[in-house]
């Protein structure tokens, strides 16, 4: 990986967009790479739109924002709205399926756009809890920055804590970013 | 007490207002006067956190005037002291501050600047630099750091206190909301074991008595007749300028052949770097120029390298606040001036990549 | 044979005779402070603050540690000094215009913070430094140079009653008294006692002093003397308000 990736992540607050953004970041940085994530802060937060900004790459990151994202992953209607600027013909746009009448708005100009069913999984299948983490799954298939197995490290490291007391919980978290993966894999 | 707090090299990925906290501790800084104010809080966080693990204080004051002239209290009182704004903040500080100047006070100010005027955003800028430079009613007797990532926020962190204890002079530390906010790798250390001395303090007031002596010293910012001002500002003046050689840094590469030279400092010359590396693999003639310290300004070099090139491409998140700097330094010589302002905003390599290809 | 007039020991005799105008009381409570700093022997302790205004002028006038700093930020300054070095006895000098209008703020949190450091304040019921003007104490239908047909209390509101404020937001460990030029042995006790209670490290202490300003005023000297012992103690009502040590003493 020569080329430093780029991502939007955008969601509603409590989508934990921030928190897969710097688990990621930490992931990569574990690794020896580069990275820099700077969410976006301020009045905004409250109550607004959520959106993480991630780079990795093997050199030193240039300014901590972009214009266009390799990838932008959006699991909301607002966040949709507010991410299409980040789009150019070299973006992967993913955008999760359950919002309603989003068809519309997204960026007809993006290189590829990917619906997966996240919420859906999340709810029917998983636990709404590990929503993050199955975008996690999703952006690490997507961009390719860290692999399953750092991925994986980066979770312990972080809920290590809360897997002692409840083992089950490693198996679903980590069952999500198999997860994630897979509905990129399916959607491409 | 706990030993150092940081113990040998480490490797950490964290925010800027964390770095800031570190670095403080690593400094062995005494004590932190602050009030909140976004995008500053987080060092205030961290230093409550850790401060007391290793005999560190902290006072939350009524409003920044309070915050920096508690910073003074504790500065005369011979501590380590220092604090942290943004903003509005910033310009309620400068009241302290000229005070500061007048009485060559060495307090250590951390700015994470943010959009103005007034309110504005809590987000990001680089709209502080003339009030972080020369605000308040004086000369602009400052020294001004304007890092560019955690590395440097880290080090010039702990370079500001000794900078101002040994020149006696305010010192800042010019950062922004996006140093303050984003998580990126560096080295933390414990700056005695890479050699860095830590230049000693001392009480100006409350000095315990010598062989049972006290010599009480009075110390004033008030001059009764405008000659014996004349005699301290003359006074300043030389030894600001004569330790001004030994202050002042910059960054530069590719200058010497460079057509157009692209002026940045802070978070931004991150951008420029890359653009002007991306020009140049294309082989266009662009050189990069960064002023470390905006106050005193590294001018004989940029002079030099304005007389050596036809452009100079200004780039700032601001309508031209480090373009005031560059051209009063620069006065004289006939080289071109190029703009890329943008006031409150970030700027990316890409930007600078397009409007230097428009201009050649 | 010439009357040598009895100065503290604090005093730093090469700045006298000072620089206040004649029959003006800074020179009074300052006499009342430098004994009661001579009589704890603390000289060697003390950081005194001047601020700006005719308090500024105080800036040379005991042989302690002196900081001059700026108008109404004394109080900080002093706290700053200390919360940095607790074993200095810190003394925030103002008058009424810093201490209840620019450095309200400053004045109301450090009591609310019970800092322990004391606070002096000189009320004079003007802005004296500056030419006269209106200050927070001016009583109703006095005439400054921005009141000039009487301070009118419709327009202005009713003169600050600073050690009132003070003891109503500060809790156990203050020490706040309201002393006046016209009894120096009482002012005297009242900073004693405030320095005391510092030195004790009970908390927060805050004497306001009444005193003159006949330039201003444009007094002589018996109407001077009137207006601070008749005029003034009819608004300003002289008298301890808080004292730590009293309670548990009694």
């Amino acid at each position: 990986m020569s080329k430093t990736v780029k991502i939007a992540l955008a969601g509603e607050g409590g989508q934990g967009v921030q928190s897969v953004a710097e688990i990621i970041a930490e992931a990569a940085n574990e690794e020896g790479r580069e990275a820099l994530y700077i969410p976006n802060f301020g009045v905004e937060q409250r109550g607004g739109v959520s959106v993480a900004y991630l780079q990795i790459g093997t050199e030193h990151i240039g300014s901590p924002k972009f214009q266009k994202a390799d990838i932008v992953m959006a699991l909301s209607d607002r966040a949709v709205k507010r991410t299409r600027q980040y789009v150019d013909e070299r973006t992967t746009f993913v955008y999760d399926t359950s919002i309603e009448g989003v068809e519309e708005e997204l960026p007809k100009n993006a290189g590829r756009i990917l619906g997966i069913p996240a919420i859906e999984v999340s709810k029917n299948e998983l636990h709404p809890r590990v929503f993050n983490i199955i975008i996690m799954g999703a952006v690490i298939k997507a961009t390719g920055v860290v692999s399953e197995e750092e991925a994986r490290a980066a979770i312990e490291k972080k809920l290590g804590y809360k897997f002692e007391q409840n083992p089950d919980l490693r198996e679903l978290n980590f069952k999500a970013i198999a997860r994630g993966m897979e509905l990129v894999e399916k959607a491409q | 007490m706990a030993e150092k707090p940081i113990q040998g090299e480490k490797r950490v990925f964290m925010t800027g207002n964390e770095v800031v906290a570190w670095a403080a501790l690593a400094a062995k800084a005494d004590i932190m006067y602050g009030y909140p104010i976004t995008p500053q809080n987080e060092i205030m966080h961290y230093w409550t956190r850790m401060a007391p693990k290793y005999g560190k204080r902290f006072l939350q004051t009524e409003d920044e005037l309070s915050a920096g002239f508690t910073t003074l209290g504790g500065v005369l009182a011979g501590r380590k002291a220092f604090t942290a704004t943004a903003g509005p903040g910033n310009t309620l500080m400068q009241e302290p501050l000229s005070m500061a100047e007048m009485m060559r006070i060495p307090s250590v100010v951390i700015i994470q600047q943010r959009g103005g005027p007034s309110t504005a955003t809590v987000i990001y800028s680089q709209q502080e630099v003339t009030m972080t430079t020369y605000g308040g009613n004086g000369e602009g007797f400052r020294i001004v750091y304007s890092t560019a990532n955690h590395q440097e926020l880290f080090d010039y962190t702990i370079k500001a206190f000794n900078t101002a204890w040994k020149y006696r002079f305010p010192t800042f530390v010019l950062g922004d909301g996006y140093q303050a906010k984003m998580r990126e790798s560096l080295t933390i250390y414990d700056p005695e074991d890479r050699g860095i001395e830590l230049v000693k303090t001392e009480p100006f007031i409350g000095k315990e008595p010598v062989n049972g002596e006290k010599q009480p010293v009075h110390i004033r910012n008030t001059y009764n007749t405008e000659e014996e001002l004349f005699e301290v500002i003359t006074k300043y003046l030389e030894d600001y300028t004569r330790i001004t050689p030994e202050i002042i840094e910059h960054q530069e590469f590719d200058c010497e052949d460079a057509d157009i030279v692209v002026v940045s400092h802070g978070v931004v010359s991150r951008a420029a770097k890359g653009a002007v590396q991306e020009l140049r693999n294309a082989g266009l003639k662009v050189g990069y120029f960064r002023p470390v310290t905006l106050r005193p300004f590294p001018a004989d070099r940029l002079r030099a390298v304005a007389d050596g090139t036809k452009t100079l491409l200004m780039v700032e998140s601001s309508l031209g606040q480090m373009a005031k700097l560059v051209k009063d330094a620069i006065f004289g010589s006939t080289v071109a001036i190029a703009t890329l302002f943008k006031p409150g905003v970030g700027v990316t390599s890409e930007e600078i990549v397009t409007k230097v290809k428009g201009m050649l | 044979m010439t009357m040598v007039p009895q100065m503290p020991k604090s005093w730093r005799l090469e700045t006298k005779p000072h620089k206040f105008c004649p029959g003006c009381g800074h020179g009074l409570v300052l006499k009342a402070l430098g004994e009661a700093i001579d009589e704890l022997g603390i000289q060697d302790k003390v950081v005194f603050g001047a601020d700006i205004g005719c308090s500024l002028l105080a800036w040379d006038f005991f042989n302690v540690d002196t900081v001059q700093t700026h108008h109404g930020r004394t109080t900080p300054v002093v706290t700053g000094v200390k919360r940095a070095n607790p074993d200095v006895i810190c003394i925030a000098y103002m008058g009424d215009g810093g201490g209840y209008a620019i450095g309200s703020q400053h004045l109301v949190n450090a009591a609310a913070r019970n800092e322990r450091i004391t606070a002096i304040l000189v009320n004079n019921c003007n802005y004296a430094m500056t030419g006269g003007q209106m200050a927070p104490t001016t009583l109703p239908g006095m005439k400054t140079e921005t009141t000039p047909y009487g301070r009118d209390i419709k327009e202005t509101g009713y003169p600050t009653q600073g050690p009132e404020m003070v003891a109503a937001i500060t809790r156990e460990g203050s020490y706040i008294a309201r002393g006046t030029i016209a009894n120096l042995k009482q002012l005297k006790s009242f900073l004693k006692k405030a320095l005391e209670n510092q030195m004790a490290g009970n908390g927060f202490s805050f004497v306001e002093a009444l005193s003159t300003c006949p330039t201003n005023w444009r007094t002589n000297a018996k109407d001077t003397w009137a207006f601070v012992e008749k005029e003034m103690t009819k608004y300003f009502k002289v008298g301890e308000l808080k004292n730590p040590a009293a309670k548990e003493g009694e």
